[in-house]
């Protein structure tokens, strides 16, 4: 296919490009993409303005995360292929096309053009952006991949605390607050968000550049793998790499690290009521609860993903799944004897939940080479797409169980932490059993002019 | 091979730099903002 200024060819660097440049350029597509954790904000006013349920307001969300996990495996290969230029532009104009088409069916009274829009088309562009700077970063940063993909993913936490309090000022100031709300103020709100992120986004794709054949980092050698490293010495190609079971191994590990991250921060407020219920200011207390382990997320992803670089790729999964685990005991046996423990525990819990996002296109670099690591990684994305509805059912279905029982306080969730704790175990075996790719799955040697460095099998 | 590196040719852009960090920079720190607020009520003040 032609893509003409947006492919790859046309977006290398020239000689003295600053690979300072890259993060800003993949932080504008993951800062404007991750509004899809803020989409909370607008299910009041359309389940007031057009009589819908709780479910049918979260569907847009539900199907927005769906189509992510889809199209990043779907799409992982293409990317890969034509370039980061080409997908942050298709991204653009998926999740910004997504927002213009809900603007429409607000203004012609038709939901299912919402959530055609936002859901399934923004959808798309929520997958294909995420994954469109992972492997241009990789190859900016091959001394630190931990800390550029880190930066990167933690733009994805960190665009809804932009998302929250803009959307929620946008429909305060157009009326679509309230009792009433007007669904024009929603179609517009939608409208503005569509534009003003189109605009926001640009500068991402205008600024991509990825790195000409051959460069490396001033004064940087790759360092001699010893004999037996998890680190690579040559590139598995996509389909490939689903053969391994290194592949299959990490699929497991992020998935019982999302899952166990995901069900404490999707319940979040409702858990510290339970914790600490009673006194003055509770549901403002529970939204700073909200309020700091949205922050513990957002700083795991580039804190502990920096120090990946330097102890490993395996000893930091070692830390997220063994100490999560840990952490996930100490707050069932100390419940709320001792808030500053559960506050703690709780937020190191979610730093790394957001850790295991940020830290896995690393891990998939070590192990498979920069070759085809966005496709890698699109592919991996599915455990995601499966733990966003494992987490928060076994948490939600445990509690409502547990309520309905008549449990009150902590014990309502002691069951599903415990369930947490048994995931975290098995994600930690799962880590322990990675080994080297078997050289059989390398690559075929190539040009090193070319990008690739790959090994005869 | 003879790789090319950031040292080589280098003809940084710091003002260029500087404009496209502050224009993911800005509205981060605005959100940063809007949450650090929130976080007080977690302690009673």
């Amino acid at each position: 296919m032609a893509t003409g200024y947006l492919d790859r060819s046309r977006s290398v660097a020239a000689p003295g490009w600053s690979r300072w440049l890259v993060p800003p350029a993949a932080l504008s597509i993951h800062l404007a993409i991750g509004q899809a954790y803020a989409w909370s904000v607008f299910k009041k006013p359309l389940e007031t303005s057009l009589g819908i349920s709780g479910v049918a307001s979260a569907l847009p969300f539900t199907l927005g995360i769906v189509m992510l996990g889809l199209s990043a495996a779907l799409f992982g290969t293409k990317v890969d292929s034509v370039g980061p230029r080409w997908a942050m532009f298709c991204s653009m104009c998926c999740f910004c096309s997504g927002f213009l088409i809900s603007a429409l069916g607000m203004s012609v009274g038709q939901y299912w053009l919402v959530v055609l829009g936002y859901g399934v088309i923004g959808g798309i562009g929520l997958g294909i952006g995420y994954i469109s700077p992972v492997s241009t970063l990789i190859r900016w940063f091959p001394d630190r991949p931990g800390l550029a993909t880190g930066i990167a993913i933690m733009g994805f936490g960190g665009g809804a605390l932009i998302a929250a309090p803009w959307s929620s000022s946008m429909l305060t100031a157009f009326g679509a607050t309230g009792p009433d709300p007007d669904p024009d103020g929603i179609a517009l709100a939608f409208l503005i968000h569509g534009v003003g992120y189109a605009v926001f986004m640009s500068v991402g794709w205008l600024l991509i550049r990825v790195p000409a054949g051959g460069w490396k980092p001033a004064g940087w050698e790759p360092i001699p793998q010893p004999a037996g490293s998890l680190i690579s010495a040559g590139d598995v190609s996509a389909r490939n790499a689903i053969k391994t079971s290194q592949f299959w191994l990490l699929w497991v590990v992020l998935c019982v690290n999302v899952t166990a991250g995901i069900g404490i921060l999707e319940r979040a407020a409702p858990i510290y009521s339970d914790f600490f219920p009673g006194g003055v200011g509770l549901a403002a207390a529970a939204a700073g609860f909200v309020a700091i382990l949205s922050l513990a997320n957002m700083l795991g992803r580039v804190v502990w993903s920096s120090i990946s670089d330097v102890i490993g790729r395996r000893n930091i999964y070692r830390i997220y799944l063994g100490i999560g685990a840990l952490l996930y005991l100490a707050v069932t046996l100390t419940t709320n004897a001792n808030k500053v423990v559960f506050l703690v525990c709780s937020m190191l819990i979610l730093s790394f939940y957001g850790a295991g996002f940020a830290t896995v296109p690393a891990y998939l670099r070590d192990l498979f080479g920069t070759y085809q690591v966005g496709a890698i990684h699109g592919r991996l994305l599915t455990a995601w797409s499966i733990a966003g509805v494992l987490g928060p059912l076994i948490v939600n279905a445990i509690a409502d169980a547990r309520i309905a029982a008549g449990v009150t306080g902590p014990g309502r969730y002691t069951l599903s932490f415990s369930i947490m704790i048994g995931l975290l175990i098995i994600g930690f075996l799962c880590n322990e059993l990675v080994r080297p790719v078997n050289p059989r799955f390398h690559e075929p040697a190539s040009d090193p002019a070319a990008g690739k460095t790959g090994t005869v099998a | 091979m003879s790789a090319r590196t950031a040292g080589s040719a280098s003809t940084a852009r710091p003002v260029l730099t500087a404009l496209a960090w502050a224009w993911v920079v800005v509205p981060f720190l605005y959100g940063l903002y809007q949450l650090l607020v929130k976080i007080p009520a977690l302690f009673g003040s």
